[in-house]
């Protein structure tokens, strides 16, 4: 061998050693979200399924804890999944949406409004929690482009080490625990909250200077419309049932939604008034006093609206497929499991 | 751009490669146009005010050296003709010409600093004094005026003195004057010290190459991880004065003194790590400060090329100067030769001090803080004689490893006491904070989850082991070549240990955003 | 011109000092910059010269010779 190949050689070598160091310390030292902020783990999980679905939800929080798939799919043979995330604004449930429906065709997508009440970029740890999940593609670039708050750069999306290279004295067990594989934390993107804390107030949202919802907002819902019509899926909007204070939804943004909705034809669900329907019990299916649904809320909601999507929109009966009941029926098994284990801790 | 940027990186690793690419010619040209861009990106008011103190000099020298041309020109016409008296007149006449010039040069170089820098100042201490309330102006202070003002005011003295050629080339000028390694923290450099280094052709050579870029990641470890590590501790104590008092103070001296010597030293090491990357060697601006054994070696060793120009161009000429010696005659025959003999040196000591002070910062923490080195450098001159006697007395101790060591941390902790008042930037809160220290200690309060300030059991072990590491690498005897020759003579070791300081810096280091696993707590969305 | 005055001055600034062999009273630290000023005031007091800062450079002041030159010179102009 020459001495020039010698040196080449040598060379290669060195760079592959530091690139996997380099790896190695940014897998060790970004956060792994599978003890606790089990949020940040959920847009990743998306990956793994081994199934395609019909129906996609996307949002924040009132949909990833309000609509569980496999009710949807036990009781109407529904396949559904729900990428939701903490605080998804509504560019990243665009771009997010983009990417699945590159991955898959589904016949109905639904987008929870809830958010559209954000026009700017909000923040930075809500942002790394629902783009760091996101598998590289053009969609993630332009979702972080969307989304970075002043002081955040695209380097450190692309090299999470430099976000989370100070958390090397707060590392646990858990960081090496689920250093090279991790567990899954949703039921098909629902992620189940079991307490329950009765809503007392009957408080009203304060009053606001504004009530237009943000023009950029706006934006990215004609793009959503016309990015799910491109792809033969129908968009279907919806407002959770819970109204809190804190997150209150005014009639001034029903009125724009429902006028947007009417304008292009598309199917909007408001869902408030329908509570005593669903038959929510305020008193035990809230994990926090009424802004967010618990597990046997979820349930509740989920049983309902199925009926009310599967009446509105043609959509196939999967029940029977093998792979479909197989995976649905897992989930319920672990869903019942949890529901067992949270029992026996109450007892 | 700050050194800790990823924008300033970036511009690094575009501008060392074109700068070997380009013909040697033009290499002094890259330098320039980095310099300009780096300038540039601060803002086009910094890009001004340089612009206008480059001109200013410039012109200002070219005018002093046609002048002094022009008077050996007519000395050397007259060699025959003028008597020895006669030629001596002239001489006094045009060197007071040429004073004049020089003077007007300065006043506009100085005034360019003044302005922005101590107009407000000015303006604040007025309304306190006469009780007027003149709007304090809101001047934004112009990137690294401090230095590139004192750099060529001090090329100017130079020229009118003849020890420097005026450089006629005004892009080459310029070059010295916006050298962007030393815009942000300095050193002041000499001209002739310099600016042949900035034009001369540089063939890029692996052994300095590394040595540089060594020498570079060494400064951003000290920049990074000690001294912004300790920054946090520092941040602890100064946000809440009333609580830390006492002990903490004293932790505050030793803290600061990390934080300070790190990020400062550590921004040397950039500028001259980035230098060698050039071939273009810079006057060290410290040596291993805090092994001084008392406080003028301190100042010797310390932001070396500070003191250096303070000392050649204020505290000499004002103390040698006409009206001072004559001062200095007069009142030894009035009040004694023991105080006429000190008159002079006192008080240019003091003027020197205080402009010290002036030129950190414009606020009264800064003099009082120079006036107090001035203070302890007399005591200590006056009680000279008794330390002779005191070391006739014993002569092995000076030698002696425990007495070296207790004058080592005596100089230490003087100087880092002193430095305090640059933290709270308060002068009464400093002197308050200091009375606790002594009456009010506190020091049940050591052994509680509040000395840590802030910090966790990991990050003070990091902080306690870049200590030492720092303080063993700083104190390489003189007769050896420094650490990262050695290491840059062998490929490899450099390599590992290049690598080795990346990741050391990148996940050690206290930059960016900071995890605070507080902000990643679900809160209701 | 006496030469004695000159190491007079000096040794009442380093009385431990050997002014007639050391050759680095600056590069060795003997002379500090108060050391240099006092000697300056000294000098201009006993010889009736002005020893301008210009001059004030290591190599007219590391030995007593050369600070002698500086005096000549000095006087010579």
């Amino acid at each position: 061998m020459s001495v020039r190949l010698k040196r080449i050689l040598a060379a290669a070598a060195a760079i592959i050693v530091l690139v996997l160091i380099f790896a190695f310390l940014q897998a060790l030292l970004v956060p792994k979200y599978m003890e606790s902020t089990q949020e940040g783990a959920m847009i990743a999980e998306y990956y793994d399924e081994p199934v395609s679905h019909d129906v996609l939800f996307v949002g924040d929080c009132e949909v990833y804890e309000c609509f569980i798939p496999s009710v949807l799919y036990q009781e109407y043979g529904i396949t559904s999944y729900v990428r939701g995330s903490a605080q998804q604004l509504i560019w990243q449930s665009y771009y997010l949406l983009e990417e699945m429906l590159e991955r898959e065709s589904p016949k109905v997508v639904i987008y929870s409004v809830m958010a559209l009440k954000y026009g700017t970029p909000q923040n930075e740890a809500y942002n790394r929690m629902t783009l760091d999940g996101m598998q590289w593609s053009k969609s993630k670039w332009n979702a972080i482009k969307a989304s970075m708050t002043e002081g955040e750069n695209m380097l450190s999306y692309i090299f999470p080490i430099l976000r989370f290279h100070s958390r090397w004295s707060d590392l646990s067990s858990e960081d090496f625990t689920y250093l090279f594989s991790k567990d899954p934390v949703t039921y098909g993107g629902y992620l189940p909250q079991t307490g329950v804390v009765p809503k007392t107030s009957t408080r009203e949202g304060d009053k606001l200077k504004d009530y237009r919802l943000p023009e950029t907002s706006m934006a990215y819902l004609d793009k959503m419309l016309k990015l799910c019509r491109s792809h033969g899926a129908e968009l279907v909007l919806l407002k959770s049932p819970t109204n809190s204070w804190k997150y209150w939804w005014y009639d001034a943004w029903d009125e724009q939604v429902f006028a947007w909705a009417d304008e292009h034809q598309v199917g909007y669900y408001n869902l408030i008034p329908s509570d005593w329907e669903i038959g929510l019990d305020w008193d035990l299916d809230t994990y926090d006093g009424g802004i967010h649904l618990n597990l046997s809320g979820a349930e509740k909601l989920s049983s309902w609206f199925g009926k009310i999507l599967k009446n509105d929109v043609e959509l196939p009966d999967r029940r029977g497929q093998a792979d479909t009941d197989d995976y649905y029926g897992k989930m319920a098994e672990r869903l019942n499991q949890l529901k067992e284990k949270n029992q026996n801790e109450q007892d | 751009m700050a050194f800790v940027s990823f924008a300033f990186i970036l511009f690094l690793v575009v501008l060392v490669p074109v700068y070997y690419l380009v013909p040697k010619k033009a290499q002094f040209i890259v330098l320039l146009a980095g310099s300009v861009f780096f300038y540039a990106f601060c803002g086009w008011r910094s890009l001004l005010y340089i612009i206008a103190a480059t001109l200013n000099s410039y012109l200002f020298a070219r005018w002093l050296s046609s002048a002094a041309k022009k008077e050996n020109g007519r000395v050397e016409q007259m060699r025959e003709t003028w008597s020895r008296d006669e030629r001596k007149a002239f001489r006094v006449t045009s060197k007071k010409k040429r004073f004049r010039i020089l003077v007007l040069g300065l006043v506009i170089g100085f005034g360019l600093l003044c302005i922005p820098k101590y107009t407000a100042f000015t303006v604040s201490n007025i309304n306190a004094i006469t009780g007027a309330s003149i709007t304090i102006p809101s001047l934004l202070l112009p990137m690294g005026i401090s230095f590139y003002t004192f750099q060529s005011m001090g090329y100017l003295i130079d020229v009118y003195r003849e020890k420097t050629e005026c450089e006629r080339n005004f892009a080459k000028y310029a070059l010295f004057v916006t050298y962007f390694p030393q815009l942000l923290q300095g050193p002041i450099s000499r001209f002739s010290d310099l600016s042949p280094q900035l034009l001369a052709p540089h063939d890029p050579e692996w052994d300095r190459m590394m040595s540089g870029f060594l020498r570079i990641l060494w400064g951003y470890f000290k920049k990074v991880v000690v001294a912004d590590t300790a920054l946090l501790a520092v941040g602890t104590i100064l946000s809440d004065p009333e609580t830390y008092n006492g002990i903490y103070v004293f932790f505050l001296l030793l803290l600061y003194a990390a934080q300070i010597y790190g990020d400062f030293t550590g921004g040397i090491d950039i500028t001259l790590g980035i230098s060698e990357m050039l071939g273009i060697y810079v006057k060290e601006n410290f040596d291993h400060p805090f092994s001084s054994l008392s406080t003028k070696e301190y100042w010797r060793r310390w932001h070396i090329t500070m003191g250096t120009w303070f000392t050649d161009y204020v505290f000499y000429p004002l103390s040698v100067c006409r009206p001072m010696q004559r001062f200095s005659k007069w009142s030894r025959e009035h009040l004694g030769n023991a105080v006429g003999r000190r008159l002079p040196v006192y008080f240019a000591t003091i003027v020197t001090w205080f402009l010290t002070g002036l030129w950190h910062g414009a606020s009264w923490n800064f003099i009082v803080w120079g006036l107090l080195n001035c203070l302890v450098i007399l005591i200590s001159q006056e009680l000279n004689p008794l330390y002779e006697k005191f070391h006739k007395r014993f002569p092995n101790l000076a030698q002696n490893t425990f007495y070296r060591h207790f004058a080592m941390i005596r100089t230490f902790l003087l100087m880092g006491f002193i430095r305090t008042l640059d933290c709270y930037r308060d002068v009464p809160l400093t002197f308050s904070q200091w009375g606790t220290m002594f009456y009010a200690p506190g020091f049940s309060r050591l052994f509680t989850e509040q000395s840590l300030l802030g910090l966790n059991g990991w990050q003070w072990l990091l902080l306690g082991l870049s200590l030492i590491l720092v303080w063993q690498v700083s104190r390489n005897s003189p007769n050896d070549a420094p650490l990262r020759h050695r290491i840059a003579a062998r490929p490899v070791a450099g390599i590992v240990v290049a690598a080795c300081l990346i990741f050391v810096v990148l996940i050690f280091g206290s930059w960016g955003i900071g995890f605070d696993a507080s902000q990643f707590i679900y809160n209701q969305f | 011109m006496d030469k004695s005055k000159l190491y007079d001055i000096l040794r009442s600034l380093h009385a431990d000092v050997d002014f007639e062999k050391e050759k680095g009273l600056v590069d060795n630290g003997i002379l500090d910059s108060l050391d240099i000023v006092t000697l300056i005031t000294e000098i201009n007091d006993a010889y009736d010269v002005e020893l301008p800062a210009e001059e004030i450079l290591p190599e007219n002041f590391n030995s007593a010779d050369a600070l002698w030159a500086l005096i000549q010179r000095l006087e010579e102009e």
